[in-house]
């Protein structure tokens, strides 16, 4: 017997179990706090509960105009939803010309779809009616701070116009400033039919930025700038797509495919001693690695858990084991061709090789595919089922062998039969 | 067994379980999801279980032809789906009017969608995409890493196995759904497995038995990668089994095409894809000659 060989062996399956433990319930050492795989994974909308709504935007532009309309309404919508207190909210583009907002764990979902996708018109209108320029011109608006007429420092709120809404401020401003009255001289500043600002024209304004002055302290001031800012939506969007899951469905889901997930890998596990023995028990150790570094992979990319993700999780581990059994199927053809037990490895994992690498490239394709195409949850199935064919290849190839020589390198048995045969 | 000899016997099965699914569910009709027709869906929490003409009296006034179905383990929960595409604030009237009702709590909603109809049908153009391009990924690859008359069983193999889940989704009435097309596309990643394994053998047996015909060394192949194939096929059942019997609605749709397809899958890559080899290599010899 090779005495160094068991102890690597058995620190091995030491290290393993500890790490399995590790995930399963957390540790607590001192200041030292490991929480578990449960606590640490990010849960999708369909398990943590929350809203998704797909918006639409109904322009018939194209190309870079529609791009930046896109990442400006984006941009205006983070904003919205920073105001609902909303935790990491995701805000992605999708296709060209829609944008996709997901909220997790939000309580009062229906106010979230009314706020976010409300185009908000803002509106800068003349004591006459007319528009003079609308929320898609207004390019920024912020607080600053100027000398005010007593010498002291006052917050006020800046704007500034695009080139087109910079010529229709000018002649607007041009036109109020000329007439006497100064309720004739007001531009009403109107978001959602209501009235938010009513400044009063001094002087004609023509290089697109002006201020809006009068008795704001900071508080008022941002509370303009913002409401301008987030009133510009730059073009109408359209809900298209929504979903609400209330708390309790994802979590029920969550805890019983947990469960079905380890009654499934227990399952495997006893299947493959039954049927590859030695070899079987190799295998599980590996599965085990295989199931750990999918969920560190899966932890350290922040890549969130959605139900079908965990049913590709669950069937990964199936297939995971198809590599191991291609193998041992291998190994056992060479061991009855009357090879030892030692060549008998060496060339069943050479021989089997082939085979492992283009099934789990096929296979690695479709995942690709499912992961350009699909969207939401079916997104998340594509890439718990990539990450899990490469763990999958780690683990079956390299890690098995290693595991398998050291055994063999331990000199315990060289009965051929624990070995399948 | 002489898996090449018989090969018209397992061609007519699957065609027999292909045909018979799909026009009995063509008869019948086929049953769409949600976000393959576009409308609107509401699951709520009774508490208790109340009568779908109950229920019909509030949702009457938005579309008369809502589907309504009990959920949930005690069927304490209620399911509106409607082609009708409401919007938020109809949805919110919808649910107000069952809270005012039935009492009920905000966290009675269960959950809530709506896909407007466009999506709807972009979401089916970019599936049946999806499935095609997944499909000539691997006939490329097939058939660059071995040669393009296994590529082209392979893919054969695989169109059976799609058509399998169909069959079984449209005799079974289950809605198809992107849930649907992503069973579709595992089943054409993972069966393709099987069959690959198969026609590495056969490869590899080419080279080594240069006397034997075709048909033999197909029929060896497949006996000497059997084991392999079943076992393969057992250990990832074990796992979706498990996960059907044990798992939640949502699921379960999902669990059981896999099921199936991976049946279907093992049996084309044994039944289907090597005959189907063995057909495309001596009719082209017959050519040559």
């Amino acid at each position: 017997m090779n005495f160094k060989n068991i102890v690597v062996f058995i620190l091995i399956i030491a290290l393993v179990g500890a790490a399995s433990y590790c995930a399963i319930s957390g540790v607590e050492l001192g200041k030292i706090k490991i929480p578990s795989a449960r606590e640490k994974i990010g849960l999708g909308l369909d398990l943590a509960g929350g809203v998704y709504v797909v918006l639409e935007a109904q322009s018939n532009e194209t190309g870079t105009e529609l791009d930046k309309k896109i990442e400006q309404s984006m941009a205006i919508i983070r904003q919205r939803v920073d105001s609902l207190g909303v935790a990491e909210p995701n805000i992605v583009k999708e296709g060209n010309n829609r944008i996709r907002v997901e909220l997790a764990g939000l309580k009062d979902t229906q106010q979230a779809i009314d706020m976010i996708g409300k185009t908000a018109q803002l509106q800068f209108i003349d004591p006459e009616g007319n528009i003079i320029v609308t929320g898609k011109n207004v390019k920024n608006s912020e607080v600053v701070f100027q000398k005010g007429s007593t010498g002291v420092q006052e917050p006020v709120v800046s704007l500034e116009f695009d080139k087109e809404g910079a010529k229709s401020f000018a002649e607007a401003t041009k036109r109020l400033s000329a007439k006497t009255a100064d309720e004739d001289k007001v531009i009403f500043i109107v978001l959602d039919d209501k009235i938010i600002s009513s400044p009063v024209v001094r002087a004609t304004i023509d290089n697109g930025s002006a201020v809006i002055e009068g008795g704001f302290d900071v508080e008022s001031a941002s509370e303009l700038a913002a409401l301008i800012r987030a009133g510009a939506l730059p073009v109408e969007l359209k809900e298209v797509q929504t979903s609400i899951i209330g708390p309790t469905l994802g979590l029920e889901a969550l805890d019983r495919s947990i469960y079905a997930g380890a009654i499934g890998l227990i399952l495997i596990f006893l299947f493959m001693i039954i049927v590859y023995r030695i070899p079987g028990v190799i295998a599980d150790i590996a599965l085990s690695i295989y199931v750990l570094l999918v969920l560190g992979i899966m932890i350290a990319l922040e890549v969130k858990l959605t139900l079908p993700g965990i049913a590709g999780l669950i069937l990964s581990i199936g297939m995971a084991v198809d590599a191991n059994v291609v193998i041992y199927e291998r190994i056992k053809e060479e061991l009855r061709a009357g090879k030892t037990l030692r060549t008998a490895v060496d060339s069943g994992f050479k021989r089997a090789l082939s085979s492992v690498l283009d099934s789990n490239i096929t296979t690695f394709i479709a995942g690709i595919v499912l992961y350009y195409f699909g969207t939401g949850s079916i997104k998340g199935f594509g890439v718990t089922l990539i990450i899990g064919i490469v763990a999958s290849m780690i683990t079956a190839v390299f890690i098995t062998k290693f595991l398998l020589k050291l055994f063999i390198g331990t000199n315990i048995t060289k009965n051929s039969k624990l070995y399948g045969a | 067994m002489n898996f090449i000899q018989k090969r018209n016997i397992f061609f007519a099965l699957s065609a027999l379980v292909i045909i018979f699914g799909i026009s009995y569910g063509l008869i019948t009709g086929l049953h769409y999801g949600l976000d393959f027709t576009g409308g609107t869906m509401l699951q709520i929490d009774f508490g208790k279980t109340v009568p779908v003409e109950d229920i019909r009296k509030i949702t009457d006034k938005f579309d008369t032809k809502a589907s309504i179905i009990h959920a949930g383990a005690n069927k304490e929960e209620v399911i509106i789906k409607s082609i009708v595409d409401l919007d938020n604030q109809e949805r919110n009237e919808i649910f107000t009017k069952f809270k005012e009702e039935y009492g009920l709590k905000d966290e009675a909603l269960i959950q809530s969608q709506k896909i407007g109809p466009a999506i709807g049908n972009e979401i089916q153009r970019k599936a049946l995409l999806s499935i095609v391009l997944a499909t000539i990924g691997i006939l490329i690859y097939t058939s660059f890493r071995f040669e393009v008359k296994f590529g082209i069983a392979a893919i054969i193999a695989l169109i059976h196995d799609a058509l399998v889940v169909f069959a079984v989704y449209a005799a079974f009435h289950i809605p198809l759904d992107s849930t649907f097309i992503a069973a579709i596309l595992t089943i054409v990643g993972y069966s393709i497995n099987d069959t690959i394994v198969i026609f590495d053998r056969i490869r590899e047996n080419l080279k080594l038995m240069k006397k034997e015909s075709y048909e033999d060394i197909a029929n060896i192949s497949i006996k000497q990668t059997l084991s392999r194939t079943i076992n393969t096929t057992l250990t990832t059942l074990i796992a979706i089994v498990t996960l059907y019997i044990l798992g939640v609605d949502a699921v379960k749709d999902f669990a059981f095409p896999l099921i199936v397809g991976m049946i279907a899958g093992t049996y084309s890559s044994v039944f289907i894809a090597s005959p189907i080899w063995y057909l495309l290599k001596t009719k082209s010899k017959e050519s040559i000659v």
